[in-house]
C-alpha cells in the first residue's frame, strides 16, 4: 500500500518561468525510507511544502496516508511528522520545554510516545536544561527529531536534515532513520548528499523540478550505461581542461581525488591513447583504471 | 484547552527571557510617562526676562515683586534704558521685557489709567503668547487687589473657573494621551513581531503542520500581551496620580474596562501587520511609523483636534486612541461614568470587532 502518491504535481512561483515542480509523479510505500535526492534549487523542499499541506499545488494531486492534500489538509497534519531544513525550534526554550510543547501542541504527552523516541533522546537527555539555541548542529537536529516525532507520525518528513551536520552525527542520524523504519514509519527525506542516496531503500534523482530516474540506488548504479574511469595525474585541474578538450572522452568530472571520465565506444583502444595523449601534454604520474560508478555519476550522467 | 495554556506558556517564557522584549515592555511607558510629565510640557517656567522701570515708585516696585514671586519668570537683570533691550534679546536668552514709564504710580493714582509696555520674543509665537498671558494676568491681579477699597464707577468681574484641572496643569492632558501612546504601540509591536519571529525562524511552518488551530495560534499570542499591557497600564496609572498628581476620579473598573478594549484593538492591528510581513523589522517599521505619527498628531493631546481642516478631522475618527483619550479624560479626570462615554466606547469596541475579524480572515493557514 503506498503511503505518499503524488501524480503529476505542479508547482510554480509568481514568476512563471521558475518551475519549482514539474508535473512530478512517484509513490512511496507505506514503511519504506525514501530519499529525494538533488542539489539545492532542485525542487525537494517545495515538493515536501505541498505534500506537508504547506502549499498548493498548481496541477497535479497528491495524497498523503490516503488524504488529498488540498482537501484533506487538517487529517494530514494530524497524521504527519515534519523537520523542515532550517532548525526550526524555539531557541530561548530549554530541551525539554521544546519537546512538552510540541507533545502538548499534538495532543500527547512524552510519556505516551516515549519508546519511539527513547533511542534518541537519551543523547540530549544530559542537555535536557540547556538552551536549543546553545546546542550543537548534530543534537538540533536529533532534539528536532524528537519533536517531530512525539506524536507517532504516520508518514514522517525530513527536509535535508543532515545539511550542516558533522560526518559522525550524519552517520547516527541514518542509523536512527533505519530503526524508526522498523517502527513501520513511512519516511521520505531530501538530501543533497549523494553518498547518502545509498542509504535509502528507493531513491528519486531530482533536478530542475523534474525527476531524473526512481529506483533503489542499486538498480540506478546497475543500469549506468558504459564503462566508467577514474584517472589522474600530478597536474589535476589541467587535467580536467584537457580531457574535457579531447574527442574521445564522452564526459568528464572531478570526482574526490581522481576525475571520473566515460569514453566513446571503442575504449580498449582509446584507453592507450589516452595515456600517451596526456603524457604528450605534460601531464605525468598519470593512473588509469577501470571504476564502478556511485550514484553521483548516475547522477551526472542522467543530467545530460 | 491543554494546547492552549501550554503556548501561552511558551509565549511568556520568551518574553521573559527576551531582555530587550521586557524593556521594550516596561521600559518604554515608564520612560514616556516621565518624560511627557516633567520634560516635555506646554508650561512654560522659569522664563528669563529683563525690567526697564523709569518710575521707581510704589506701584512697579510692588508689580515687579509680583512677577519674581511667579514660577513662570525669573527677573535676570534691571536696565536703566530702554535702548539696551535690543541688546538683552540678543545676547541673553531674554524671553519677555517689561518697561515701566516714568510716574507710574501717579498716573494710576490721579488718572486712573497708566500704561506699560510688554515687549516679547516672538520667534516662537506659542510661547510668547503664553508669556504675555502670564505677564497680563499677574498685572491684573495686582490692579484688582490696589483696587479692592476703591469706588470704580462701572465694573465688569470675569470670574474663570478653570473646571477639572484649576491649576492648568500640562500632566492631565499628556497622561492620558501617553496612555493611549504606550498600549497602541507595546501592543501593535509585540503581537506583530512576535508572530513574525514565528515565520522568519520557521517554527511557524511546524505549528501550521500539526493539529493545532491556526485560530488558536493567533488568540494564545494575544493573551500574554493582553495581560502584560494591563500591568503596563497599572505601572502608569500608579506612576502618574504618585509622581505626576494626576487623580483618578472615575472608577477604575471602567478605565480598565476601555483600557481592555483599546488592547484588544491594538492586537488585532498588530496581527493584521503580522500577515503582511516576513521579516520583524519590517514588521517593527511598520507598527512604529504607521502607529506613532498617527496617534501622535490625531489623538488630540499634542495638537487639538478642532484646529485641524474638517479632511483631517474626519481622518482623525479612524484613529482608536483618538477615541480612548476622550474616555480617559472623561473617567480619570471628570470622574464621568459609562453614561457619558458609552458612544465612544461603542464605537471603540466596533474597531476591535472589525479588526479582529479582518485579521483572522487574512490569517494564512498555509505558507504562501
Amino acid at each position: 500500500m503506498a503511503d505518499v502518491i503524488l501524480s503529476k504535481v505542479l508547482k510554480t512561483y509568481n514568476n512563471p518561468e521558475v518551475v519549482a515542480v514539474n508535473e512530478v509523479s512517484f509513490s512511496v510505500d507505506h514503511g519504506e525510507l525514501f530519499g529525494l535526492i538533488g542539489p539545492d534549487g532542485a525542487g525537494k523542499t517545495s515538493l515536501f511544502r505541498i505534500l506537508t499541506t504547506l502549499l498548493v499545488p498548481e496541477g497535479g494531486s497528491a495524497t498523503v496516508n490516503g488524504f488529498d492534500v488540498v482537501k484533506d489538509y487538517k487529517q494530514i497534519r494530524e497524521r504527519v511528522g515534519y523537520m523542515p531544513g532550517k532548525f526550526s525550534l524555539y531557541q530561548d526554550l530549554t530541551v525539554k520545554e521544546n519537546l512538552e510543547f510540541f507533545a502538548t501542541v499534538f495532543n500527547t504527552s512524552i510519556e505516551a510516545n516515549y519508546d519511539l523516541i527513547e533511542d534518541i533522546y537519551v543523547q540530549i537527555e544530559p542537555f535536557k536544561n540547556r538552551r536549543a539555541g546553545n546546542l550543537s548542529g548534530g543534537m538540533k537536529q536529533k532534539l528536532a527529531l524528537c519533536c517531530a516525532l512525539i506524536h507517532r507520525p504516520k508518514v514522517l518528513f525530513l527536509d535535508e536534515p543532515t545539511t550542516g551536520v558533522d560526518t559522525v552525527s550524519r552517520k547516527e542520524f541514518w542509523h536512527m532513520l533505519k530503526r524508526l523504519k522498523l517502527q513501520g514509519i513511512t519516511i521520505l527525506v531530501s538530501t543533497p548528499y549523494m553518498d547518502e542516496a545509498m542509504l535509502c531503500e528507493r531513491i528519486a534523482l531530482i533536478q530542475n523540478g523534474r525527476i531524473l530516474s526512481i529506483n533503489t540506488p542499486e538498480n540506478i548504479i546497475a543500469d549506468y550505461p558504459g564503462q566508467l574511469y577514474a584517472i589522474r595525474s600530478d597536474k589535476m585541474s589541467k587535467l580536467l581542461k584537457d580531457l574535457r578538450a579531447i574527442e574521445n572522452v564522452s564526459s568528464c568530472h572531478a570526482f574526490g581525488d581522481f576525475h571520473h571520465i566515460k569514453l566513446h565506444e571503442n575504449h580498449q583502444v582509446a584507453q592507450l591513447n589516452l595515456v600517451q595523449m596526456l603524457n604528450h601534454l605534460g601531464h605525468t604520474d598519470l593512473e588509469l583504471q577501470p571504476t564502478s560508478p556511485t550514484i553521483e555519476d548516475c547522477f551526472i550522467h542522467l543530467m545530460h | 484547552m491543554k494546547q492552549f495554556l501550554a503556548f501561552v506558556k511558551k509565549e511568556f517564557y520568551h518574553v521573559f527571557r527576551d531582555p530587550k522584549t521586557l524593556l521594550l515592555l516596561f521600559g518604554m511607558p515608564i520612560a514616556q510617562i516621565i518624560l511627557f510629565g516633567f520634560a516635555l510640557t506646554n508650561e512654560i517656567k522659569n522664563s528669563k526676562i529683563v525690567v526697564c522701570d523709569y518710575a521707581h515708585d510704589r506701584a512697579t516696585r510692588q508689580i515687579i515683586d509680583k512677577i519674581e514671586a511667579s514660577p513662570n519668570f525669573k527677573v535676570q537683570e534691571k536696565l536703566w534704558n530702554h535702548s539696551q533691550i535690543e541688546a538683552a534679546f540678543k545676547t541673553g536668552d531674554i524671553k519677555l521685557a517689561i518697561v515701566f514709564p516714568a510716574n507710574f504710580n501717579e498716573d494710576l493714582h490721579h488718572f486712573n489709567t497708566a500704561q506699560l509696555q510688554i515687549i516679547a520674543d516672538a520667534s516662537d509665537p506659542n510661547t510668547a503668547n503664553t508669556l504675555t498671558n502670564y505677564a497680563a494676568s499677574i498685572i491684573m491681579d495686582y490692579q484688582k487687589e490696589s483696587t479692592k477699597n476703591m469706588q470704580i464707577p462701572m465694573q465688569v468681574n470675569t470670574q474663570v473657573r478653570m473646571l477639572y484641572n484649576p491649576e492648568l496643569k500640562g500632566v492631565y492632558n499628556f497622561v492620558p494621551g501617553v496612555m493611549a501612546l504606550v498600549l497602541l504601540l507595546v501592543c501593535v509591536l509585540m503581537t506583530s513581531v512576535s508572530i513574525v519571529r514565528e515565520k522568519e525562524l520557521g517554527t511557524m511552518e511546524v505549528l501550521l503542520v500539526s493539529p493545532f488551530n491556526p485560530m488558536l495560534v493567533i488568540v494564545s499570542k494575544a493573551v500574554p500581551y493582553f495581560f502584560l499591557s494591563l500591568i503596563n497600564l497599572t505601572i502608569i496609572l500608579i506612576l502618574s496620580s504618585t509622581i505626576m498628581g494626576m487623580p483618578i476620579n472615575g472608577s477604575i473598573f471602567l478605565l480598565y474596562f476601555a483600557s481592555s478594549i483599546l488592547i484588544l484593538t491594538a492586537l488585532a492591528l498588530g496581527l493584521l501587520i503580522s500577515n503582511s510581513t516576513d521579516s520583524q523589522q519590517a514588521a517593527m517599521l511598520i507598527s512604529l511609523m504607521g502607529m506613532l505619527m498617527p496617534t501622535l498628531l490625531f489623538t488630540g493631546f499634542l495638537f487639538p483636534l478642532e484646529n485641524m481642516p474638517m479632511a483631517l478631522q474626519i481622518v482623525a475618527n479612524a484613529i482608536p486612541s483618538k477615541w480612548y483619550y476622550i474616555i480617559i479624560k472623561s473617567v480619570m479626570i471628570k470622574g464621568l461614568g459609562i453614561a457619558s462615554i458609552w458612544k465612544e466606547l461603542l464605537i471603540l469596541s466596533g474597531m476591535a470587532i472589525l479588526l479582529l475579524a479582518i485579521s483572522m480572515k487574512k490569517f494564512k493557514t498555509r505558507l504562501a
